[in-house]
């Protein structure tokens, strides 16, 4: 049983999926719960993963390898590390969360959760997935779920979200599959078994190429094949320039797959730099990481923070302070040091939180008053209060109020790039009142002041809704408090991924 | 072995059982009122010629008929695929409204032989073999193509392949008399021998092979000799535009393979080929140019059209610009990838066309606005089979047409035709928008006041169901298709 329990969380959600399949399309409750069964085991034995994983080993754990084409030496071999613990934990509690936010769609309720449980497996597998075309597979299975649920479910403009969306990430996942492809027959015996090309990142040349620009640059084959790999994360983190499908996708998704994007799907770009440019390429991201790690992501911080001040519609300002939290990940990651690269994972699991609560939070409003303008509200507070109190819990650990989660990966990162980049540490810090500047603005238009009148009998926050909202709540605060339940589990899988890159720093 | 006229006989009954069932169904059509009963006589024929092939792959290579004819695990190979495409236009035709308008006789004596001239397309060992079966499947297209009784496009399509064919295989006919001028004989062994003494002088080979490539790319509709394709796709009935995209695309590649790779190359070591008319000149320059054109012309082209048969004309326009991304790099590699996705195309291309059909006999229609709001129109199935096939075809994982593109990129990004790599990412984003268009269309579009259901024609849910599930689990499992197709690589060669 336990030497399969990564097989189990990856497939239960699809098995879920065949279920609601054959289910009668009519019985909308029956195809909810049902779907809530299927992600429930997964949370069960993300927990279960939890409390056994051997928090001092640097290696994968839980490790399940199989043949299955051997004829290009490509394996369904599985397993985790710290870093993929704590984003499949976040994985399968978003999933069953979302869920229940999802309760309220009632048009072609079938199809919506059978494709939900199909991107929840994707999304599982992406984070246990060790060998490459297995990544590349669990990665691409995302898309189609995603396309037709924001494209089906989503708001006005939902075709020109979902086929931007669409096109963008397929766009980076080729140049994905290219790079993916161009490691295998550079590696001697061809491999697509990724922890074996972790231990030859040695080999990859960095002499640079003699073709135009990279014999300008100076950059070799490793660094090529970095930035074809790079282009295909950044899509997904999102980096500016490549962030523009977010707000449109965000905007248009409905809220539980809002949720998902943000709290999951943001988590793969900055997933895959870790899990694969940094252990297999170090030299290349030695080189490279000042100017597409650092300076773009303290670019981010503020580009983003600024973005979400300007906007009216309050799922369009999450989604830009989405953008410029992810920043924070970026600089963090490119500090090469333990504050640096634990606080940017740390910041990837909070802000997985943080995010999916602004969401959610957004969902219930606009489930009420069926808009979403900043300024069409006022005095929520009074009418609404415990929902009030959520939000305010939310907007705190966004700006990062100390004692609450988004405080703790925050100062880390600041204080793990600060002996590195010290200009661009100053910069990410005024991101930090930019994010106070544009929440605390929209708190008080939103909620304080004095009661709009037209909103004067909106309902208070339901169970359903405070059942999503308060394990986030939780978690935020306890992270917040006491955040070695996370960092425990990261740091000798993030020290270990460090110091690959460490030697090759000049 | 090298057999004479009644020994091979012995070898041949794969076209004996298929050329038999053409002779019973002209003698059928003279006496038979109940015209469905062709149908289903052609499709046993069919079955039992597949099962003669696939009884027969493995033998040892042979040469039939005087060295005219090849029996060897490729042409076995092609002929599989001929037979299956046949078998699943012939399914296609028995559900299809616009088949029925068409004399039925005719219509499957003719399909059948068509692809009769395919077998010969795969297994000619002669160029004068492999010219005759060309003509025969040209011809027998032309047809087909102009069946459609009282229909200006179908009319106008089959005058329109027939001026284009016309014109390519004169020119491919030229170019092969300037090989048996040169080589001094029509046998590809002779034409082998005499190329690596380097007889002949290097333009005129050159020219002589971008001749005989035009000839074939015609067939493969390569740009820029596809400009027949769009028309005749739209005009020629649905079960035979399935069955043209697939079949002829699939022999015009066995006949090229065959030609381009035994005939005039070497087979070196680790399965590399070593290309010895010309060597000075850059051959693989001018497939890589072909390729890009031909993919970019073919995607950019389908963004805008409005008819889903065009658009799938010009898709497979891109896709035979996919395919040549195998043809460049010259080695086994290439080969079975191409082999490969023939295979994958084949299910998926049928499939997408089995669903314009069942869209046409319900509405009539084959424009895009036909499609609106399909899956909520009572038509769900078909509508999520037609999302499966054109997101394969797009090259999306865990589908069969991802596999067929990963072993192409694999290939030349081991050839290290990275400027062709680059190319081909490009079309592949280019190409999502137009395929994802369809599905929008389907899923994402609300019917109009006028759009009326949609019921799949009785015969068309197994196969299409078949289609689909085939394009999932070839995308999950390709294993046992690789090792039939890097099994189909044996070549009769001397």
């Amino acid at each position: 049983m336990t030497e399969h329990v990564l097989s189990y969380m990856v497939f239960f959600p699809l098995a879920g999926m065949l279920v609601v399949l054959i289910l009668p399309s009519g019985r909308h409750d029956l195809i909810r719960w049902v779907s809530a069964a299927a992600t429930v085991p997964p949370l069960i034995l993300g927990v279960w993963l939890y409390a056994n994983f051997d928090t001092t080993t640097t290696g994968m754990q839980f490790v399940e390898r199989a043949a299955w084409i051997p004829a290009f030496n490509i394996e369904y071999f599985i397993g985790v590390d710290g870093l993929s613990v704590s984003m499949l934990l976040l994985t399968a509690l978003l999933s069953f969360l979302c869920i229940f936010a999802s309760w309220g769609i009632d048009k072609g309720v079938k199809g919506y959760f059978a494709l939900f449980l199909l991107l929840d497996t994707g999304m599982t597998g992406v984070f246990v997935a060790l060998d490459f075309v297995l990544f590349y597979v669990f990665w691409e299975v995302m898309l189609l779920p995603m396309y037709f649920l924001i494209g089906i479910w989503g708001g006005p403009r939902k075709e020109y979200a979902a086929i931007k969306f669409f096109l963008y990430t397929l766009l980076g996942s080729v140049l994905m599959l290219v790079a993916i492809l161009a490691l295998y027959f550079y590696s001697e015996p061809n491999t697509f078994d990724m922890t074996k090309l972790m231990d030859r990142s040695s080999l990859y040349s960095t002499t640079p190429l003699a073709m135009w620009p990279f014999n300008v640059w100076g950059w070799g084959f490793q660094h090529v094949v970095w930035m074809a790999l790079f282009i295909g994360f950044a899509i997904k983190i999102p980096a500016f320039p490549f962030h523009t499908w977010l707000p449109d996708a965000h905007v248009e998704a409905p809220t539980a797959i809002s949720v998902i994007l943000a709290g999951i799907l943001l988590k793969m770009g900055t997933y895959g730099i870790l899990r694969i440019n940094y252990p297999m390429l170090p030299a290349a991201t030695a080189d490279l990481a000042f100017w597409f790690l650092a300076a773009l992501g303290a670019w981010n911080i503020v580009y983003g923070g600024l973005c979400a001040m300007a906007q009216t519609d309050m799922k369009k300002l999450v989604a830009y302070s989405s953008v410029s939290h992810m920043g924070y990940v970026m600089l963090g990651m490119a500090a090469f040091n333990t504050q640096g690269i634990n606080g940017a994972v740390l910041q990837m699991f909070n802000h997985g939180t943080i995010t999916a609560m602004l969401f959610l939070l957004v969902g219930v409003i606009y489930d009420r008053a069926h808009h979403r303008d900043i300024n069409g509200f006022g005095g929520l507070a009074g009418i609404m209060p415990v929902y009030a109190g959520f939000t305010a819990l939310a907007f705190f650990a966004s700006m990062g109020l100390p004692g609450l989660s988004g405080f703790v990966s925050e100062v880390l990162v600041l204080l793990g790039a600060w002996p590195k980049y010290h200009a661009l540490t100053i910069i990410a810090a005024l991101g930090i009142v930019i994010t106070a500047g544009y929440m605390l603005w929209m708190m008080q238009r939103v909620y304080l002041g004095p009661p709009n009148e037209k909103y004067r009998d909106l309902p208070e926050i339901n169970g359903r809704e405070i059942f999503t909202l308060f394990p986030l709540g939780v978690i935020v605060v306890v992270v917040g408090v006491y955040p070695r339940v996370v960092l425990d589990l990261l740091q000798a899988s993030l020290n270990n991924i460090n110091q690959m890159v460490i030697s090759h720093l000049s | 072995m090298d057999l004479g006229n009644l020994a091979s006989l012995k070898l041949f009954h794969p076209e004996i059982v298929l050329a038999g069932t053409i002779i019973l169904l002209t003698i059928l059509d003279l006496v038979v009122a109940n015209k469905r009963l062709m149908a289903y006589v052609g499709l046993a024929g069919c079955l039992v010629a597949l099962a003669a092939t696939l009884e027969l792959y493995g033998t040892e290579p042979t040469l039939l008929f005087h060295r005219m004819v090849a029996l060897d695990n490729f042409a076995l190979f092609f002929k599989v695929v001929t037979l299956v495409a046949l078998v699943a236009a012939i399914w296609m035709s028995i559900g299809s409204g616009e088949v029925r308008q068409v004399h039925l006789g005719e219509y499957y004596i003719v399909l059948l032989t068509c692809g009769f001239g395919m077998f010969f397309m795969a297994s000619g060992n002669n160029l004068l073999m492999a010219y005759l079966g060309l003509e025969l499947v040209s011809l027998t297209s032309y047809i087909l193509t102009g069946m459609l009784p009282h229909n200006r496009r179908s009319a106008e399509a089959a005058l329109k392949y027939l001026i284009y064919g016309g014109v390519a295989s004169g020119t491919m006919i030229y170019g092969m008399s300037w090989v048996f001028g040169m080589a001094g004989s029509l046998d590809y062994a002779a034409i082998n021998a005499a190329m690596s003494q380097g007889d002949g002088n290097e333009a005129g080979l050159f020219i002589a092979f971008v001749f005989i490539l035009a000839g074939f790319g015609y067939k493969m509709a390569f740009a820029p000799f596809h400009m027949w394709s769009p028309d005749v796709y739209q005009g020629a009935p649905t079960p035979f535009t399935g069955f043209l995209s697939v079949a002829s695309n699939a022999a015009g590649l066995a006949i090229l393979i065959r030609f381009f790779y035994p005939a005039v190359s070497t087979l070196g070591q680790e399965g590399i080929w070593t290309f010895q008319a010309f060597p000075a000149l850059q051959w693989t320059d001018l497939l890589v140019a072909v390729s890009i054109v031909t993919m970019t012309w073919g995607n950019l082209s389908a963004l805008n059209q409005n008819n889903v048969k065009r658009l799938l004309a010009y898709s497979g326009i891109a896709h035979a610009g996919y395919i040549m991304m195998g043809l460049v790099v010259l080695n086994n590699d290439g080969l079975t990838a191409m082999l490969f996705y023939v295979v994958v195309y084949l299910i998926m291309n049928l499939g997408a066309f089995l669903v314009v059909m069942v869209v046409a006999n319900a509405t009539g229609r084959e424009d895009m606005e036909a499609y609106r709001g399909l899956a909520w129109r009572g038509a769900a199935f078909p509508a999520v089979c037609m999302a499966v096939f054109v997101f394969s075809l797009t090259g999306l994982p865990p589908l069969a047409g991802f596999i067929g593109k990963l072993l192409l990129f694999a290939a030349i990004i081991e050839g290290q035709f990275y400027v062709l790599a680059v190319a081909a990412i490009i079309n592949t984003v280019i190409s999502l928008y137009y395929y994802a268009r369809i599905a929008k269309t389907m899923f994402l579009d609300d019917p109009g006041p006028d759009d009326g259901p949609v019921t799949a024609t009785a015969s068309a849910v197994p196969l299409l169901g078949a289609l689909m599930v085939l394009t999932v689990v070839l995308g999950v499992y390709w294993g046992p298709l690789l090792d039939y197709t890097t099994g189909s690589l044996g070549f009769f060669m001397k």
